[in-house]
């Protein structure tokens, strides 16, 4: 079984259907790399998967994902499952959601914006989900995929 | 429609019926200080005038609509006599003026700065240009113009010509277009050209939408030509200023193909994209233009004070 290549996990969250090749991504926007509780972090890259053909699998030791690290997953691999798991069981499973308003997560691209000189939360309207597009609420310009994943 | 509190950031914001009613209140304003040569609506109410950034028409014509209310004005017109030179943020710059006047203007270099601005602030604030994203009451004198001097804006074809690239007032203009049933040509050097996320809005609210760099293919069709000047000021590089500078020019031997009654227009300053002898032929309309911003701004004064 697919879930057997990579050793089983007693307390965390493991990512299922992240799209193939963004578990590195996903990764690094979690800052997965320096968890602060020392758990491994382990990743499984280009997995078999009925759904998606091909997925990465990240498993995280002892951390619980919160909701606004969910919507980060959610920008790179809309695609993505999270499972909760307590004692080698999953209690909890959530797909992730792009959400319509995109609060805090997002640098703009613009280096013009108001917000990289003022102390203000970013906030961003997704005005497409495929291809993913994103409308700034400050200075309206518009972001496509490849600059939201560099901005976030 | 109630309009008082309401802050006037971007065309975005506005529906067909919101431009309507703001162009009928503003004709409404126009006849009346014809008629009366003073109105006295905003009496006892004070406009800041915030300006981060030079302006001559625009701080002018909001202040003279302010005063033509019958309210007064305060406030500067570059940061460097406020106190932002000393650091300070706009956030409390903005907390501090509400507290001497009940309606804000700012123009500031920073795109977003007036969305900011109108979220500080509890008083009703209006874009007067933030960066190179939007100047909205620009646009609503344009559209008052078009329609003063053809009695609709339907059915027309209208040229943008210029720096659509980095020109905020065409990117408004353009986005406000789209709620009426024109064809625009789009004409620019290849460097200067709409931002893509533009053109593709505005195909996409079917607007007929032709791009070109050819002036003189174009000129014989229109009805109306929108001249922009390069926004010298927004250009990552002088070099790449000096290369689009003087590309293109109307003059009179341009004009030889116009249409008979095709109006010319400019959001000015101009520097040599229109040639001064164009100034005197029936085409020019641009200082027209300029006069409309008076009512236009009286008119959103004095809906966002609740006081007409």
């Amino acid at each position: 079984m697919t879930e057997l290549k990579v050793s089983a996990i007693k307390e965390g969250t493991v990512i299922d259907h992240i799209p193939a090749g963004k578990g590195l991504k996903v990764i690094e926007i979690l800052k997965l790399g320096r968890l602060s509780n020392g758990g491994a972090v382990l990743l499984a890259m280009n997995v078999p998967s009925k759904k998606l053909g091909r997925k990465d699998i990240v498993k995280v030791e002892g951390k619980f994902l919160s909701e606004e690290e969910v919507n980060k997953i959610a920008l790179v691999a809309p695609t993505a499952t999270v499972n909760i798991i307590r004692d080698y069981k999953v209690v909890e499973k959530f797909k992730v959601e792009i959400q319509d308003v995109i609060e805090g997560i997002l640098r703009c691209a613009n280096p013009n914006c108001i917000t990289h000189y003022e102390y203000v939360t970013t906030k961003f309207y997704v005005i497409s989900r495929e291809p993913l597009k994103v409308r700034c609420h400050y200075c309206e310009r518009t972001m496509e995929e490849e600059e939201i994943l560099a901005n976030l | 429609m109630d309009w008082t509190g309401r802050d006037v950031i971007s065309i975005r914001d506005f529906s067909k019926e919101d431009i309507e009613f703001v162009l009928s209140t503003a004709e409404r304003l126009e006849k009346e200080l014809k008629e009366k040569g003073h109105l006295e609506y905003a009496k006892g109410k004070i406009l800041a005038t915030l300006f981060f950034e030079p302006s001559t028409r625009t701080r002018l014509s909001f202040e003279s609509a302010m005063h033509r209310l019958g309210g007064s004005v305060i406030g500067f017109a570059e940061a460097s006599t406020s106190s932002v030179k000393k650091g300070e943020s706009l956030r409390d710059t903005i907390k501090t003026v509400e507290q001497y006047s009940d309606v804000i203007v700012i123009r500031h270099p920073k795109e977003g700065a007036a969305r900011l601005a109108a979220e500080v602030a509890e008083i009703p604030v209006i874009n007067a240009g933030d960066g190179s994203n939007q100047h909205p009451t620009q646009t609503l004198l344009d559209l008052y113009t078009i329609k003063k001097e053809f009695g609709k804006i339907d059915g027309l074809k209208i040229g943008l010509l210029g720096d659509l690239k980095y020109g905020r007032t065409v990117h408004s203009l353009a986005e406000a277009l789209a709620f009426y049933d024109v064809e625009l040509y789009l004409i620019s050097p290849e460097m200067l050209r709409m931002p893509k996320h533009i053109v593709e809005e505005l195909k996409e609210k079917g607007v007929k939408v032709y791009e070109t760099s050819d002036l003189e293919a174009v000129i014989g069709e229109l009805d109306v030509l929108y001249v922009t000047r390069s926004q010298r000021e927004r250009f990552p590089d002088e070099q790449e200023y000096l290369k689009v500078k003087g590309s293109y020019q109307v003059n009179c031997k341009v004009l030889e193909k116009a249409k008979e009654d095709l109006r010319i227009m400019h959001p000015l300053p101009r520097v040599d994209e229109i040639h001064p002898e164009v100034d005197k032929t029936k085409h020019a309309i641009y200082f027209r233009q300029v006069f409309n911003g008076v009512p236009v701004r009286m008119a959103l004064l004095g809906l966002v004070l609740g006081v007409l």
